[in-house]
């Protein structure tokens, strides 16, 4: 059982007529990992979400789950989710809907206990249609975890959440992490997949185009930015160094931007007087746009 | 507190997810649509009060029992149509507003979910039937009780054409107010039918017209128990017919949408 990826795509293409909404592409996630799935719209996240969730079938390529058919896993309560499309009844109460879907799932998890996690217990019985949009979401949330599912899939979980639902989200969601459960969410908010994922897969035009730690990632796009006091910088000396992209003094100040952020400090700090030293990354956001852009846009210069 | 790796007991529902409970939720959730109820329920009433306790009607005799009771079944008829339509035709809001989607990501069987729609538009149905009933016997419809209860389960049984029609125009038109479409549809239909006047009134031609609608047949079946009708043969074809049609339109747009994932 451990051998099998909570997750398997291996060259799936899925096309609409004649356009190639998800390219070859290949993904694999193991048991237990938080996966942050990010990408500018029309990039094919949510075809490929529906291609794992069995709602459409992939033109060409693999998808597995655990090792089996996507509607099968679905079926058996292995995987559940969160979509943005899934509409809500508005003449059911809270409670009801989660009722509803509790009497299709073998084993299910008591409802009291859903409504708690996902912090709507308080008001079960709300009609839906008199639900704010952010407690419509946390119901959704509440179906998904009904059938206790080894693998969770969130598209865009935490639109309509003000900040302190968004916080009690996440943290459910890490605890079920930390007890194993696979999660692989898609956001717009990037700084939520910054802080909560342990792999970041970026996709542009159907295809994964960086894939890694949210720091990897960060590198990969953008390089480091070494800062540092130092009067009368040799600024000829650092522009040779190996991966330098970009040097910059500033008064008292040089800033130097590379690619390897470690031979930059080493040779600040052992070959030239500079003082304090500051190493940082681009952001996310940086690394985002960078890597998702479109070349043909000239952004990724 | 819950393990999260993959348990081994995991099972797909018994009959693909059907069952009392989600039948009951549906049910109450109908009652909760104020619309639905009064549609179904109060207008069916409504119009027997207004067109079948006249004087006259109460004593003129048709076959086995007085015109009001005529009257009264022809509108239980129709309030069955109703009911049972528009329990079909919930599949379209349920479409409009991605319910279906959502149900998609449960282990509900399309065949279970059908059987409970049509379920509930079946109770529906009985529940417009009976509540007719009531009023009319309440203010003067004569009928032999055995009359009377076949023609309610007649008119109960032969409106499962107009659940099916119901579920037709229900993936036929994805929208979340089919019912608006319907309704009118439905009045038309049951005027056309001889549910708000007899043939009788029709000329040769628009009568023949009218034999070839749907809830001709469904009307004429439901007061046979009176006794005297000559074109029960006609009538029975045509609600057939129609249950054909509906039944296998149904499938049909059923097929595609699911087809569609």
């Amino acid at each position: 059982m451990n051998t099998t990826s909570a997750v398997r795509l291996a060259g799936v293409t899925k096309t609409f007529g004649s356009v190639r909404a998800v390219d070859a592409l290949d993904l694999t996630i193991e048991p237990g990992e938080v996966v942050a799935f990010l990408g500018p719209n029309g990039a094919g996240k949510t075809t490929t979400v529906d291609m794992l969730l069995g709602l459409s079938r992939p033109t060409s390529g693999t998808v597995e789950v655990f090792g089996g058919d996507a509607r099968r896993a679905v079926a058996l309560g292995r995987v559940a989710a969160v979509m943005q499309t899934g509409g809500l009844l508005k003449d059911f109460t809270i409670r009801e809907t989660v009722e509803l879907t509790a009497s299709l799932f073998r084993p299910a998890r008591p409802v009291d206990e859903v409504l708690e996690r996902a912090g709507i217990a308080d008001i079960g019985d709300r009609l839906v249609g008199k639900a704010s949009g952010g407690q419509q979401q946390r119901l959704r949330f509440a179906m998904a975890l009904l059938p206790d599912p080894a693998l969770l899939v969130l598209d865009e979980p935490t639109t309509g959440m003000d900040v302190q639902g968004r916080r009690d989200f996440w943290s459910a969601i890490r605890d079920d992490a930390e007890r194993g459960r696979t999660t692989l969410f898609a956001t717009h908010y990037l700084e939520e997949a910054d802080a909560y994922a342990d792999r970041i897969v970026l996709v542009r035009r159907g295809q994964v185009v960086a894939d890694g730690s949210a720091a990897q990632v960060k590198a990969m796009a953008a390089g480091r930015t070494v800062r540092a006091t130092w009067p009368g910088a040799d600024s000829r000396a650092l522009a040779a160094l190996d991966g330098v992209d970009g040097v910059d003094v500033r008064g008292d100040s040089v800033v130097v931007h590379g690619s390897d952020s470690d031979t930059i400090a080493r040779f600040l700090l052992t070959n030239t007087p500079a003082t304090d030293l500051e190493i940082t990354s681009r952001n996310l956001e940086d690394a985002f746009v960078a890597l998702t852009a479109d070349p043909a846009e000239g952004v990724l210069a | 507190m819950s393990t999260t790796t993959v348990t081994t007991d995991r099972r797909v529902p018994p009959l693909g997810g059907f069952s009392g409970r989600l039948l009951g939720l549906e049910l109450r959730r109908l009652l909760r649509n104020r619309r639905a109820v009064i549609f179904t329920l109060v207008m069916p009433s409504v119009f027997f009060l207004l067109f079948g306790t006249d004087g006259d009607y109460k004593s003129d005799r048709v076959g086995a029992g007085n015109w009001t009771a005529w009257i009264m079944v022809s509108m239980a008829v129709y309030g069955a149509m109703i009911a049972t339509t528009s329990g079909g035709a919930m599949v379209a809001t349920e479409r409009a507003v991605g319910w279906s989607r959502q149900l998609r990501l449960t282990p509900l069987n399309p065949v279970a979910y059908i059987a409970v729609k049509a379920l509930v538009a079946m109770t529906m149905g009985l529940a417009a039937v009976v509540a007719v009933f009531v009023v009319g016997s309440l203010v003067g419809a004569d009928l032999p009780l055995w009359r009377l209860l076949l023609c309610g389960a007649i008119a109960w049984v032969c409106s499962l054409v107009f659940a099916a029609f119901g579920l037709f125009m229900g993936y036929l038109l994805p929208s979340e107010n089919v019912m608006q479409i319907l309704g009118p549809g439905l009045a038309i239909l049951s005027f056309a039918g001889g549910l708000f006047v007899p043939l009788s009134q029709f000329s040769d031609v628009f009568a023949t017209i009218a034999k070839l609608t749907p809830a001709y047949g469904v009307g004429e079946l439901a007061r046979a128990p009176f006794g005297g009708e000559d074109d029960l043969a006609l009538a029975a074809l045509n609600v057939v017919a129609w249950g054909v049609v509906f039944v296998l339109g149904a499938a049909w747009r059923m097929s595609k949408d699911t087809q569609r994932v």
